[in-house]
């Protein structure tokens, strides 16, 4: 097995293209060390990103934040403006394990890993947030939703890198909340999980919306129904229960020992209504 | 005067005797190398030209061998030794034959985990490496893991053939153990009744969930002298059965216990010891093993898991006429006793007319169970307070007074047979009255769960030997490892004895050649049996110091007494000395024989049963069925409370380890028969996070069987929290829960099946 750290993205990308064999990045290694150490993957090749240049900042641009691939969730968690901000997205990366897990993981690496239950990933979908991918024939920016494809699986290229993610700008009265449902408080796989994102006018009524299922289906589900469900109402009981409703029609969960398909399917809802709820108080909205 | 050393004398006193090391708090002497990464564990010990050797397990859940290749592996660079089941020597039809048949199969494999080839090799990653090119042919059989399942007659037999005794007809050949207890006219006492419940209960199988994994080195030389550093709770169990294992006498394995990180029941018997001791003997080299944690839960512990029907029967004003309950464990494919032990704790906490208790032991398709706190008793309590409960909620009256007005006392013929002597159920139930909690307003979705808890408590075979230092100092060799803070408690008793400060003692656990033979640390029986071996030990170093003292005055010994930590004449008759401290003796007293030292020896009696109440307020979310812990409190007899602490320590952890088992901890197996969940983050122990503070609120009702009064208190602090919380989700849910765990899904369903 090699190890590389290199400098530049540049040489990030032809060691990665370059490479016959099974490689992998590192980021914060929360999840490619513990697939090491469970022998689920013998990589040839590892490489390293956060020594490269820009990796581990967080800039402001265009009203919004780059986020380097290589910042961990707890430098997230520190930034007073991109909490401001994004408030849902920053909760659910620091939803990620543990304080000492909150050191190392990253935005990047939660959605590379591309599983369904990642938790940041419902998060950025409907913050409309966009990834900088730099490869073999050069840079282009893609929409976070479209980088996975299914359990494990990601529509990155070989020797594609993810260098930052773009969380862009947002009117005013805006809110975004994320929940998740474990059987614990902490250090648990969501068994599923939801984003909520809105804008509201001076009267409270939503105007826009957006709403993301974690962990219910191989890859994070947009509800449409159920945004629709809201946009146009103050979030009265009537609105929220159809919001509910459509969430939990929405799922597609397996049975498996963490949860079964109509604990999920539940759930889901539940988590929906409650950030839903969360956002539009964010947002400025009162009830 | 008081002269608490002579034996007999300190009994009558038990209660008002004042002390003054025991029941105060200094810091606990393995602290500071605890916290500053000196103390050494299992997987710390390294040795010149040591191997490292891992272990091929079996994928399936039941098989025959049909046979086993080993020679790829063993031509394999850096491979030196591999051992089979062939490498061991039969053991006949004991006990001890399936503890070996569990760390090698044998013709058979009963689970998936099993053991089947280990591989030494120069390095982890070698000896991996090997194992992938060990050929094993199998002969897959089908498999059963539920309890229910395989006692009837389609399952299939695992041990076609065996016989086990005092199982009655029409028990099927799975069935290894019968048991039966109670005493009274049972039909009688139904007919008695005004209301009967009756119900059928499910728990999980739980792993003790120690976060040390199990871990050895062994070495053997030429000579046929070997050693063993391990992680255990018994090196005497150790040395026995892996001498046995690769046939050598005792005298020549010299085990160590090394610190031990978690135990719980869980490493009261062997897996790797004799399997690296005999990697050893072939190679001629150290061999270290160290389990993964995913080895851990599919090879190690877990308890047992549980079905149980339960019937009892009250009358309007809370007299129960009558009590029955039908425990079948199971705890994988080896004989146990642990359904036997669910028997007689089932009801042991009532004073009951008309009491039956019957168990069966099953074996299926899972790992060989070891013992974990109380085994077999917070099951089955669980079952019988759960139904305590459910007729006090129909019949409107307080789970506290019913309780009160049935519990077992002094007198009382218990469930299981002998006639409880003090005891101190009825005083914890006063507690829990009485304490704030009880009266504390509960709010929306909020439930609040009672449960009595009950353990036997044992004593067995001790040996402690103590030295005292010229400089007035004393070193006490105790054999228990200490997986509770016993080696505190034991410089405490030995200290309070001999009248000198608790920082003059040092006590550490000898290896097995240091003293004489010690049971296992199991049964909370070490601050009882090496406590009362410790007071023993010092009150015989003592009697020797008198007779230092005599000699110098030139007085009789018997004209000698034991003061504050010093000899003096026993009266003005005897002669005017001033007090001559165990120091000043000490130091001289290479001129007055020579060295000297105390040592007791003993096979202890009289551990005095142990009760326990807990009270807990839960919070369910009737939308997702989570459930939160809002306040726990436990009320514990603890005879004496040696170091208050520790005794706070062992309630606060039993609760916890309760509160996982009623929650979310479980092993779950798949259609195929294999363990789907073995690491932490599917098995869900509960998180510092899930919990509120514990309040733990210590009961001294003295033990006559101990010179202090002490009862074990290290395993009844489990047994009530599994039914409390149960208790307190069926108020909270509004329907009553009979399955554990109670995880979110399974309360959620409750909850939406009873609308
Ligand atoms: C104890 C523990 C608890 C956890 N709890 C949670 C949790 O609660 N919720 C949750 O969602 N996850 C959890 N995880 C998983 C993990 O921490 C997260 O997925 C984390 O965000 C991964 O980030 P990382 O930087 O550590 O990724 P890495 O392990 O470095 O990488 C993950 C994957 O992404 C790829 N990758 C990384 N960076 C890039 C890039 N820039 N471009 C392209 N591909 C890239 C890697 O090759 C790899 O395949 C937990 C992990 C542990 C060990």
């Amino acid at each position: 097995m090699r190890f590389e750290s290199p400098d530049t993205i540049e040489q990030a990308v032809e060691l990665l293209n370059t490479c016959d064999g099974i490689s992998r990045l590192l980021a914060g290694g929360t999840d490619v060390l513990v697939q090491l150490r469970l022998a689920l993957v013998e990589p040839d090749l590892i490489v390293d990103i956060k020594n490269i240049a820009g990796m581990r900042n967080i800039t402001a641009e265009d009203g919004g934040f780059r986020i380097g691939a290589a910042v961990s969730g707890a430098e997230m968690g520190e930034h007073e403006g991109l909490v401001a901000l994004w408030p849902g997205v920053v909760e659910a990366m620091e939803l990620v394990g543990s304080t000492q897990v909150q050191g190392r993981a990253t935005l990047a690496g939660n959605l590379c890993n591309a599983s369904p239950a990642a938790d940041s990933v419902p998060a950025m979908v409907v913050a409309n947030a966009v990834a900088r991918i730099v490869g073999p024939n050069g840079t282009r920016d893609c929409p976070v939703i479209d980088i996975p494809v299914g359990p494990s699986k990601t529509s990155l290229a070989k020797g594609e890198v993810i260098t930052s993610i773009y969380l862009p700008a947002r009117p005013d009265n805006s809110g975004d909340a994320y929940l998740r449902f474990i059987p614990r408080t902490e250090m648990d796989i969501a068994v599923s999980s939801a984003g909520v994102n809105l804008t509201i006018d001076s009267a409270g009524v939503v105007t826009q919306a957006q709403v993301s299922l974690g962990a219910v289906a191989p890859t994070v589900l947009v509800v449409d129904d159920a945004a629709k469900a809201i946009i146009g109402t103050k979030l009265d009981d009537d609105a929220i229960s159809a919001l509910q409703a459509a969430c939990s029609a929405a799922c597609n969960p397996i049975d498996d020992k963490r949860g079964t398909v109509e604990f999920r399917t539940k759930t889901a809802g539940v988590m929906a209504k409650r950030a839903a709820l969360i956002a539009y108080s964010r947002a400025g909205g009162s009830k | 005067m008081v002269t608490e050393y002579k034996e007999g004398s300190v009994g009558a006193e038990l209660g008002q005797r004042e002390f003054k090391v025991v029941g105060t708090r200094p810091p606990r002497p393995d602290g500071v190398d605890k916290v500053t990464g000196r103390a050494l564990f299992g997987a710390d010990l390294t040795a010149p030209g040591m191997l490292h050797a891992t272990i091929l397990r079996s994928p399936h859940a039941h098989a025959k061998i049909v046979s086993i290749d080993t020679s790829a592996a063993l031509a394999m660079d850096g491979v030196k030794a591999v051992v089979t089941s062939d490498d061991f020597v039969k053991q006949g039809g004991s006990g001890n034959q399936d503890t070996l048949d569990n760390c090698m199969a044998r013709g058979k494999v009963f689970y998936d985990g099993h053991a089947v080839v280990a591989v030494a090799a120069t390095s982890v990653m070698v000896a991996n490496a090997a194992l992938k090119l060990i050929k094993v042919e199998y002969e897959i059989l089908p498999h059963e893991t539920d309890v229910d399942a395989a006692m009837l007659d389609s399952a299939p037999v695992l041990h076609a053939g065996r016989k086990f005794r005092n199982i009655p007809e029409g028990n099927n050949a799975n069935v290894s153990g019968f048991w039966e207890f109670g005493h009274g006219d049972i039909d009688e006492g139904f007919a008695k009744a005004d209301i009967i419940v009756e119900r059928s209960f499910k728990t999980a199988a739980t792993h003790q969930g120690y976060i040390e994994p199990h871990a050895t080195l062994a070495t053997m030389g030429p000579d046929g002298r070997g050693e063993i550093w391990v992680s255990t709770q018994g090196h005497y169990m150790v040395r026995d059965l892996s001498a046995a294992f690769v046939g050598m006498e005792t005298s020549q394995l010299r085990v160590t216990a090394a610190e031990i990180g978690g135990g719980f029941g869980g490493k009261t018997t062997v897996y790797l010891e004799p399997v690296a001791l005999a990697l050893s003997k072939k190679s001629g080299r150290p061999v270290k093993m160290v389990m993964t944690r995913e080895e851990v839960f599919r090879a190690s512990g877990p308890t047992t898991s549980s079905s149980t029907d339960v019937k009892i029967g009250m009358t309007k004003d809370g007299r129960i006429t009558a009590g029955q309950a039908k425990p079948r464990y199971q705890g994988g494919a080896y004989p146990n006793i642990t359904a036997m032990l669910g028997a007689m704790t089932a009801f042991a906490s009532y004073d009951l007319e008309a009491v039956q208790t019957q168990a069966w032991n099953v074996l299926t398709n899972r790992p060989k169970q070891a013992a974990y706190r109380a085994p077999g008793a917070p099951m089955a309590i669980y079952t019988v307070e759960s139904v305590i409960d459910e007729l006090c909620q129909k019949l409107d009256l307080d789970p506290i007074e019913v309780r009160l007005m049935n519990a077992a006392k002094k007198g009382t013929l218990s469930s299981y047979g002998p006639t409880f002597d003090e005891i101190g159920l009825v005083a914890t139930l006063e507690a829990a009255k009485a304490h704030p909690h009880y009266a504390a307003p509960l709010g929306p979705n909020q439930g609040r769960g009672v449960s009595c808890g009950f353990w036997f408590n044992f004593a067995g075979n001790t040996s402690v030997s103590m030295g005292i230092n010229e400089d007035g100092t004393v070193s006490v060799i105790e054999g228990n490892p200490d997986i509770g803070g016993s080696r505190a408690s034991i410089s405490m008793m030995a200290a309070e004895e001999l009248g000198i400060p608790f920082d003059k003692v040092r006590t550490i656990v000898g290896d097995t050649n240091s003293i004489g033979f010690n049971d296992v640390t199991d049964g909370s029986r070490v601050t009882f049996s090496v406590g009362l071996a410790t007071i023993k030990a010092a009150r015989a170093a003592i009697q020797n110091m008198c007779g230092r003292a005599a000699q110098v005055w030139g007085i009789d010994a018997d004209a000698v007494d034991w003061v504050d930590g010093a000899a003096v004449p026993t009266g003005h008759n005897a002669g005017e000395f001033p007090p001559m401290t165990l120091a000043e003796i000490a130091a001289d007293s290479a001129k007055t024989g020579g060295p000297i030292a105390g040592h007791h020896e003993v096979n202890a009696d009289g551990a005095g049963v142990s009760f326990g109440v807990h009270l807990v307020d839960v919070e369910v979310d009737p939308e997702t069925g989570f459930t939160e812990i809002k306040r726990y409190t436990v009320f514990q007899d603890a005879g004496k409370a040696i170091h208050p602490d520790y005794v706070e320590g062992q309630m606060q952890g039993g609760a916890v380890q309760g509160i996982g088992w009623a929650l979310n901890e479980e092993y779950i197996y798949g259609e195929d028969g294999k363990l789907q969940n073995a690491g932490f983050l599917d098995y869900r122990i509960p998180v510092a996070s899930d919990l509120p503070m514990i309040d733990a609120v210590i009961l001294e009702i003295p033990n006559p069987g101990h010179p202090y009064g002490v009862r074990g208190v290290g395993e009844t602090g489990i047994v009530p929290p599994l039914a409390a919380v149960a208790n307190g989700v069926s108020h909270a849910a509004g329907v009553r829960m009979s399955e554990l765990p109670m995880s979110p899904p399974r309360i959620l369903a409750a909850i939406d099946g009873a609308k």
